[in-house]
């Protein structure tokens, strides 16, 4: 019986005249990874912003672990220490080494004590193959660093899904490799994970459900088999296309 | 009178001058920091109260604010003017520092809130061991500035009475018929007090520099 995680009814988002995104449904199970592709401008980011409630949605409900987090009376705080986020830009504590970067939430958050939250954070850096690393601060590191950096801070805090809101996009194509490589091996060690990207080759090798989302709905979702070789619509195929083709111009010429 | 005296008279006020700075600064900076956390994070009506404090504050001379502010306290309680002058260049300051951290803290990038807000902090933890410890680093330039500013207001209390160098340099040259040497020395001594409290801050800045690659 596998168990479901988080589950999205219903979810709409609207800024002004703007609807960003309409009624989504989503469900999530428990190790799986899922990764939402599609154009910029539909709501992908939004989408992940609202389950970590950064951003409050208009309508529609969000449950994790079976308890609705979108609630009036919800502890915002708490539900965030269980969801963990990655960031397209790293964000980073700039005044803050590698460590201290990931010991932060441990201290102040979880209320460790010092020694062991220190331990876990190396630990934790070591995941991500950053030890050596571990005194150095954001402005020192490059930026594929700077992201393992942020995955180990979000992975310390032991969430229960991982949000990554389109990881590599900053980073030079010689640097993207090492992130996939840190989310790769997560996900095969079994981590729940929500991925929004442009990846085709990581969606396609790491996925359990590719979510194709266009305009502010889910077009169509399924196995990375499915949408890459029998998608349901139209758009799906012009959209992975599109997107193959700029991205294997791109591995070709590496 | 010989010359040496007459400096070591003059001088002698510099402790009047050094205790109004050290009680006006850091009561401003204090005061200064609740404020801007109150306009930036406050919501609407509180930045709105904050923004016309700073106008009125900003707007008008510290001299006539330093009467005003002088009388009100004198008025309702019993301060001597050394205290009541300290407190309120210290008010007066409060309006400046808090412009000043305020921008700081609107230059640290929004995105570190995010980020400690994402593992689980609170806003007001986020602003405490995230944010804030960036905005006094950027904000030390402009505070020296501050603090220069505060050296020399200082100098205003001499019109409550207080015997701090301008007072002494006043005094001394009314009796000695030697304005020049007097004013002239007054000046050197707040120049020196300058140029040490902008070193030190100066000093300051660079050891709390975050490394970076160039």
């Amino acid at each position: 019986m596998v168990n479901q995680i988080l589950t999205i009814k219903n979810l709409t988002k609207i800024y002004g005249d703007n609807i960003i995104f309409q009624d989504i449904d989503l469900a999530v199970n428990e190790g799986d990874t899922i990764v939402i592709i599609g154009p910029s401008g539909t709501g992908k980011s939004t989408l992940l912003r609202c389950i970590n409630l950064l951003t409050k949605p208009n309508g529609g409900q969000i449950w994790l672990d079976n308890e609705e987090i979108t609630r009036e009376d919800v502890n915002e705080d708490k539900v965030r220490q269980h969801i963990g986020m990655v960031f397209q830009n790293f964000l980073l504590f700039s005044h803050l080494t590698a460590l201290d970067n990931v010991k932060l939430g441990l201290v102040k958050v979880k209320k460790m004590d010092k020694a062991a939250a220190e331990l876990k954070a190396f630990q934790e850096l070591e995941r991500v193959g950053l030890s050596d690393r571990a005194h150095h601060f954001p402005g020192q590191l490059s930026g594929g660093q700077q992201q393992r950096v942020a995955i180990a801070r979000a992975l310390a805090m032991d969430p229960r899904i991982m949000l990554f809101d389109e990881p590599t996009s900053a980073l030079d194509p010689e640097l993207i490799g090492e992130v996939l490589e840190v989310m790769r091996n997560l996900s095969l060690a079994g981590m729940t994970m929500v991925v929004v990207t442009h990846e085709m080759g990581f969606a396609r090798e790491v996925a359990d459900r590719i979510v194709f989302m266009e305009k502010g709905s889910i077009v169509e979702q399924g196995s990375p088999d499915d949408l890459f070789n029998r998608p349901k619509f139209q758009r799906t195929r012009e959209f992975l296309w599109k997107i193959t083709e700029l991205y294997g111009k791109k591995e070709q010429e590496k | 009178m010989d010359l040496s005296k007459f400096i070591q008279y003059i001088a002698s006020g510099t402790s009047y001058t050094l205790g109004v700075t050290l009680i006006a600064l850091p009561s401003g900076l204090i005061l200064g920091l609740i404020f801007a956390i109150i306009y930036v994070y406050g919501g609407k009506i509180a930045a709105r109260l904050m923004n016309i404090y700073s106008t009125i504050m900003r707007g008008i001379p510290p001299i006539v604010l330093l009467f005003i502010l002088y009388f009100i306290m004198s008025g309702n309680i019993n301060l001597s003017p050394f205290w009541a002058g300290s407190i309120s260049l210290g008010i007066i300051s409060s309006a400046y520092q808090m412009e000043i951290i305020r921008g700081a803290i609107l230059s640290v990038s929004g995105g570190q809130m995010i980020a400690a807000l994402a593992i689980g902090m609170s806003r007001m933890q986020a602003i405490r061991y995230i944010v804030l410890p960036q905005t006094l680093r950027l904000a030390i330039p402009p505070w020296s500035n501050e603090a220069a500013i505060v050296i020399k207001d200082s100098s205003l209390v001499y019109a409550l009475g207080v015997p701090e160098i301008l007072r002494r340099a006043q005094l001394i040259s009314a009796s000695t018929q030697q304005p020049f040497l007097a004013y002239t020395t007054a000046a050197l001594i707040y120049f020196a007090l300058v140029l040490m409290t902008n070193t030190l801050l100066g000093r300051l800045e660079k050891s709390l520099r975050i490394p970076a690659n160039p």
